[in-house]
């Protein structure tokens, strides 16, 4: 297949990973945040880990929309699921969320209407074939997915179409990957960034990450080789003792990012004061919240919400796993109350998610258990 | 006969799409409520097909409902399903498919036009595989109540010569053998629902696998250890199956399982692992290492056998899991599915 296995060839993958054994100092041990849970996916799927040395290690960032997203905004949600003639659009990765009362899989089996959507156009597709109902897309996802929802909502305004709302969710992934920094357990020495958020927000904005803070970023691509070619980029830059932001992912990612899709955004969006994250709290500045001239198609301008939150399970420690303090295994629920099948924590819903990448590829092969045994 | 509560052990409040979807949830619940109330117990492994003797005749039976959506979609409709489905749980169980009876469940509105052309379907698809359709039982429901049609089959048949399937019978060294490429049906169903903007030149795979698998236990008999069509929840949760049944670990080589080009784009793009995928025409078999090269000639040189492979081994470790070995030589767990299977987003 094209473009895929190029970046999937075994002698080049054998090369990185021996390249990424030279640079790496053995009297040094290196913690490396890939801030994507699409990195965290590929890393797992794809077997990584077992190609780079002990003292290279990846911490899994913030970087999975759902992950992120507390269990207050969800229950907000779906408490409108329950209006007559009401349709939810949801990506697929939001079905197996659990709310206070079930997740939109159990709303569905229950009798509600919900629709998987691959992109909110689909959604908006939903809404002119089904006039007589309203249909809420519960956009979810970082500047990735925000533009898309943007020309959603764009086109729903120009057409006039009245029977279509958004649920905003989406946040940002700046002020996530400050809040930890900013944390004062966490100790990193470098970013493997994000690559599709980069596709829309360039490179520039994590100037002050390799300025300010010292650390070298890469933005990278997601596929075995991308990742590990920005695993040797960073190294090379630790080892001459620098920090840039450099671009693995050139073939996706402008230096400047995509204008219109940021046009987009702002005559769509603008930032909410605030809004909370799982496991990092309160973030200012950290979300995007619908613009008063679309009102009309703002599910929380329209409709009554609660706007309840709830708090994570205490026993949980989504949070810790999240900033990556914690490994997935660390946490008390693991595997035991908190599976893939009945996730406590969202980290364990996606397959994004670092708990259910870890639980899914990994954490019972007998090696590992060998290993999380040391730490 | 009483059954004590204690042995029930399904204790969710409702049943939800995921107990249906051939994973993790189907196995709890057939194995937590319908295992200890109808059979009194729930140890033992749970295969595609019931072996029960009839005046010492050795005999397999099945039965399995269709309820897919759309009826028809490239490459087979619901009837040649209803039919092949049946065929193949006899197929894999080692059994040749005598005869079937099929229920019909119709919703009212149903044209008939379409119900003629899938009771056609099912009759062409019974001739290729040569089993006589015994008889059938037509309910109708309200209007709304159902999706079109529902077709339950019901088949039985006569187990082979030489054929002794078993988990128990799996053994460290065993090869692991798959007929021909994966994700074929699934994809072509997920794409023919018109819900995601997607294209792809693909065909479901459904077949009877029985002249396969005639030959496989004709020439290699002694040496197939297990066998199974890795239908709803895919390769991944067959396997894992094999490997809880057995207590052994199944290791897969990735870059020996076939997927055809269209599965892997879809797959690649929807976040979903071609192993996880169902199939209706192929089937997987562990056969003893000595056998294995044999095994594979013997498909090689009959029609639609081709494209047979090894993909896997059995070993002790994992024990009771499946691993898969990365084209880098790393490797990753492979577990059942779970739920059904869910596009992602980024």
């Amino acid at each position: 297949m094209k473009f895929v296995d190029e970046f999937r060839a075994p002698e080049l993958i054998a090369k990185a990973g021996e390249e990424i054994r030279r640079l790496a100092d053995a009297n040094r041990h290196y913690r490396i945040m890939e801030v994507c849970g699409g990195h965290t996916h590929a890393i797992y799927r794809f077997g990584l880990k077992d190609l780079l040395p002990a003292n290279v290690e990846l911490i899994h960032g913030p970087g999975c929309p759902v992950c992120v997203l507390p269990m207050g905004r969800i229950d907000d949600g779906l408490s409108l699921a329950a209006e007559p003639n009401f349709i939810f659009a949801a990506f697929g990765d939001m079905m197996r969320v659990p709310g206070t009362h079930g997740s939109p899989l159990e709303y569905k089996a229950r009798g509600m209407d919900f629709r998987i959507v691959y992109s909110p156009a689909d959604a908006l597709k939903l809404a002119r074939s089904n006039p007589q109902k309203h249909v809420m897309f519960f956009a979810i996802g970082f500047e990735t997915t925000a533009p898309s929802t943007a020309l959603t909502l764009m086109r729903a305004k120009a057409e006039g179409l009245c029977n279509f709302s958004v649920f905003c969710n989406h946040v940002t992934i700046i002020p996530a990957i400050r809040a930890i920094l900013d944390s004062p357990d966490m100790r990193l020495d470098g970013f493997v960034g994000p690559g599709h958020v980069s596709t829309v927000i360039g490179c520039r904005p994590y100037a002050w990450i390799s300025g300010d803070e010292g650390k070298p970023v890469v933005v990278s691509g997601f596929e075995p080789l991308d990742i590990l070619q920005s695993i040797v980029m960073l190294l090379r830059q630790l080892r001459r003792g620098e920090a840039h932001v450099e671009n693995q992912y050139k073939r996706v990612v402008p230096w400047e990012g995509n204008r219109a899709a940021l046009r987009a955004m702002g005559e769509v969006f603008e930032l909410r004061p605030y809004f909370e994250w799982r496991g990092l709290g309160f973030i200012s500045q950290s979300a995007l919240k619908i613009r008063a001239s679309y009102a009309q198609w703002d599910a929380e301008q329209r409709f009554t919400v609660p706007g309840v939150r709830v708090t994570d399970p205490k026993a949980a420690q989504c949070g810790e796993v999240l900033k990556g303090v914690l490994k997935p295994a660390q946490c008390k629920l693991f595997g035991r109350e908190c599976t893939p099948e009945q996730p406590v924590g969202a980290l364990m819903v996606s397959s994004e998610g670092s708990c259910a990448a870890y639980y899914n590829y990994e954490h019972r092969k007998p090696v590992t258990i060998a290993s999380a045994a040391a730490i | 006969m009483a059954t004590p509560a204690s042995k029930i052990k399904f204790r969710e409040p409702q049943i939800e799409m995921a107990h249906g979807a051939g994973g993790k949830a189907s196995r709890r619940l057939v194995e937590g409520l319908f295992a200890p109330l109808l059979f009194g117990t729930s140890q033992g492994p749970l295969g595609d097909a019931a072996h029960i003797q009839i005046n010492g005749t050795r005999m397999a039976m099945t039965t399995d409902s269709f309820v897919v959506n759309p009826l028809r979609f490239p490459g087979g409709s619901i009837g040649e399903l209803a039919i092949n489905g049946t065929v193949n749980d006899l197929a894999v169980s080692g059994a040749r498919a005598e005869a079937i009876v099929v229920s019909y469940v119709l919703e009212a509105g149903l044209p008939t036009d379409v119900l003629e052309a899938e009771v056609r379907a099912m009759a062409d698809a019974a001739d290729r595989a040569g089993v006589t359709i015994a008889g059938g039982d037509t309910k109708v429901v309200e209007h709304g109540k159902a999706d079109g049609m529902y077709i339950t089959t019901t088949g039985i048949g006569r187990l082979l010569s030489g054929a002794e399937i078993s988990p128990q019978s799996v053994r460290p060294g065993d090869q692991v053998l798959l007929s021909g490429p994966i994700g074929d049906h699934g994809i072509t169903i997920l794409l023919a629902r018109g819900e995601l903007d997607l294209e792809a030149d693909l065909r479901s795979d459904t077949r009877p696998v029985f002249p396969l698998i005639q030959a496989l236990v004709r020439e290699a008999g002694a040496g197939v250890r297990w066998m199974r069509d890795p239908t709803r929840g895919g390769v991944a949760t067959s396997l894992n199956e094999l490997a809880r049944d057995c207590g052994l670990g199944i290791v897969l080589f990735e870059e020996k399982v076939p997927v055809h080009d269209s599965v892997r784009g879809a797959c690649e793009i929807l976040g979903l692992d071609p192993l996880h995928i169902a199939n209706e025409g192929q089937f997987l078999a562990v056969i003893s290492c000595e056998l294995a090269e044999t095994a594979l000639e013997v498909l090689h040189a009959i029609p639609g056998g081709e494209e047979a492979v090894i993909i896997g081994q059995v070993r002790e470790q994992p024990a009771s899991m499946v691993s898969v070995t990365t084209l880098y030589g790393g490797n990753r767990l492979v577990d059942m599915l779970v739920g059904d299977p869910l596009p992602r987003i980024c």
